[in-house]
């Protein structure tokens, strides 16, 4: 297995007021070339901030703790000169909201092209025509017309257009894509999620794909981790999950979403209470509160990750006893 | 079904007026919402979708009055709306009540959740006594899930889940007849999702009440609605009966729509056939001539480009309608 990016055992904690809150907790995970990892969870799931710790990203009051390789480079906690070689160049991300991301005062070309003349050295005319030829590959209609446009001028739709072409400039092989689709419309998000297929078989780019819709996930994730109050409680290959999730958890997330497809169940099965208060975990297993199968061990210990067969693990107490 | 309707719209249009291009330059008008008909039965669920700017939050708030419509007529129980004067349609507006997507911004944080839910039952009823009132606030809190304990609790010490709860009791507490619906369930985690729909189906079964839903999530739609409307910019391109149209979509929006949403199985997913949109849809402000689909539709000829398609349907107007000249040729994708 060509293995792009290796996580060990990464927790994330910030400081608050109220006393440290870890936001991730002991996660491990591997990504290879041309693999599409899909992370599921709800808000404040950890999903989000696993790959922000990954990337170096977190914000002040933040702390990564772990291990995190690259290509066998270890590169969690490396100072920001070091990191910056390899974060926007060989590691990219692509985020929800395309227009925050995007900086309003200047024109797209000027952003595109600037990404290679800092990572790759290229001269400014280089630079604008490979930027330019990016935009065409990520199917901006009229590329030429529109390349000297400034953000706002863009739709949202073609604004990720754009930000996918900047993540993919200096062909990544890793692409962290965190709710690339959330803010766009079905039909947008057909198109960009065709997209992010096409890259990833045509440059074998290894793709992080940070989702809380399970529909995007099985759209393109080869595997699936699904994440709990910032601990990843059930890892299968994509269609394991979909069909036979062995995480309580996962299985009652399933079963509660509408479908598309006739299944005239007049109500919809749902999970008991609200997602847990970090800074108020439960002791034992945090979905114990909401899980019909919770037992008194359940709410006394907390469950690891547990392998139940090739690819495939779990953390459930009632799943390894069965 | 021949009762008569609780709600008739008729013709709608929604226009607003934007500054023009020049400082000089005559206003532009753009036309949010545009010749929009439907009927609404009591106890009924009318789902409408469509993407960002296609008008579904604009006709919502039309058609309970929050938003002044230009043209057509909004027929509630046989009255029009339309000619009414506001302090005449106040009176009425205990009977239709909405709610909205983001559950805490629609919650005035200086107040207690008790008088939040209160606030309409003392409009209405001035005379009522307060007793009575917090009565009736203890129940309505019950039905939706909450306990009444958290009467004298502020919305930020709640879950957006919980809040959403204190949003629809504040729509129920008047008993109203038709609540719409916008995107009541979009902000809320998906383990919470699920609460929220069955706890507007189970109020709906009790009260008999009427929904109007609005949603971009196909399947949550799918789920709840007995008629689904299909809007692109503005104008109804389909509206049919919740299992035909999801079964065989007739306007290529609808199809291109259906087709786009993600569904959870990657088996499907990975098979399922392709009918991928190009581009995004036109500007409201300069709409394409004739059918406004016309620029993203593998269909679309001539005659979509010089008429108008107009909404026909096969002789029962509550069966099937659909806006599109070519609809009979491509029955099947």
């Amino acid at each position: 297995m060509d293995t792009v990016l290796a996580v060990d055992d990464l927790s994330v904690r910030f400081a608050s007021p109220e006393g440290e809150v870890a936001a991730v907790d002991g996660v491990s995970l591997a990504i290879a070339a041309g693999e599409t990892l899909g992370v599921v969870g709800e808000s404040g799931s950890g999903k989000s901030q696993l790959f922000l710790a990954i990337m170096g990203l977190l914000a002040a009051n933040g702390r990564a703790q772990g291990r995190v390789r690259y290509r066998g480079r270890d590169i969690l906690g490396l100072e920001p000169g070091a990191l910056n070689a390899i974060r926007g160049g060989r590691i990219a991300m692509v985020f929800q909201d395309p227009m925050t991301s995007l900086n309003p005062y200047l024109r797209v070309s000027r952003q595109l092209s600037e990404v290679l003349v800092v990572h790759e050295g290229l001269s400014e005319s280089q630079a604008r025509r490979q930027a330019l030829e990016m935009l065409d590959r990520v199917r901006i209609p009229d590329a030429r017309r529109r390349f000297d446009l400034y953000p706002h001028e863009f739709s949202g739709g073609m604004r990720q257009r754009v930000m996918i072409a900047m993540a993919l400039l200096c062909r990544p092989d890793l692409l962290i894509c965190d709710e690339p689709t959330t803010a766009l419309d079905v039909t947008v998000q057909a198109q960009i999620l065709d997209l992010l297929a096409d890259i990833r078989r045509d440059f074998r780019t290894a793709i992080a794909l940070v989702s809380h819709d399970f529909g995007v996930i099985a759209r393109l994730a080869d595997r699936v981790m699904v994440m709990y109050a910032g601990r990843a409680v059930e890892l299968a290959d994509s269609q394991a999950i979909f069909d036979t999730p062995r995480h309580p958890y996962t299985r009652a997330l399933l079963t509660s979403l509408p479908r598309t497809e006739p299944s005239d169940t007049p109500e919809l099965p749902t999970i008991p209470g609200y997602p847990p208060n970090l800074q108020r975990l439960p002791p034992g297993c945090a979905f114990a509160p909401r899980c019909r199968q919770a037992e008194e061990s359940c709410r006394a210990t907390v469950p690891l990750l547990i392998p139940l067969g090739p690819g495939r693990s779990a953390a459930c107490l009632k799943v390894s006893a069965a | 079904m021949t009762a008569d309707p609780l709600l008739s719209v008729r013709g709608l249009r929604v226009q607003f007026a934007l500054r023009g291009a020049t400082l000089f330059a005559p206003p532009r008008q753009l036309a949010a919402v545009d010749d929009v008909s439907f009927e609404l039965q009591a106890g009924e669920t009318l789902g409408i979708v469509g993407e960002s700017g296609c008008g579904k939050s604009t006709l919502g708030r039309a058609l309970l009055r929050l938003l002044p419509a230009t043209a057509g007529q909004i027929v509630w129980l046989g009255r029009d709306l339309m000619p009414l004067a506001e302090p005449a349609v106040r009176p009425l507006r205990r009977d239709f009540q909405i709610i909205f997507q983001d559950p805490l911004a629609a919650l005035d944080p200086r107040m207690t959740v008790g008088d939040i839910v209160a606030e309409p039952l003392v409009t209405f009823e001035p005379g009522l006594p307060p007793s009575e009132v917090r009565s009736r606030v203890r129940d309505m809190l019950g039905k939706v899930g909450l306990s009444p304990e958290m009467l004298n609790r502020y919305p930020h010490e709640f879950s957006g889940g919980q809040c959403q709860r204190i949003g629809i009791a504040r729509a129920m507490i008047l008993r109203p007849r038709l609540i719409v619906c916008d995107e009541p369930a979009s902000a809320l985690d998906v383990s919470i999702q699920a609460q929220i729909i069955n706890l507007l189906a189970a109020l709906q079964r009790e009260f008999g009440l009427a929904l109007i839903f609005i949603s971009h999530n196909l399947a949550v739609v799918r789920h709840l609605s007995h008629r689904v409307m299909v809007l692109y910019l503005g104008r109804v391109v389909e509206i049919a009966p919740r299992s035909r149209l999801f079964a065989a979509p007739r306007h290529p929006y609808t199809q291109a729509l259906l087709a786009a949403a993600p569904s959870p199985d990657p088996r499907r997913e990975r098979t399922k056939p392709r009918l991928s949109l190009s581009g995004d849809p036109p500007s409201p402000l300069d709409p394409p001539s004739g059918c406004a689909f016309r620029t993203r539709c593998r269909w679309a000829s001539e005659i979509c480009a010089q008429e108008h398609p107009t909404l026909r349907d096969d002789g029962d107007e509550r069966a099937w309608q659909v806006a599109c000249h070519h609809w009979e040729e491509i029955r099947s994708p």
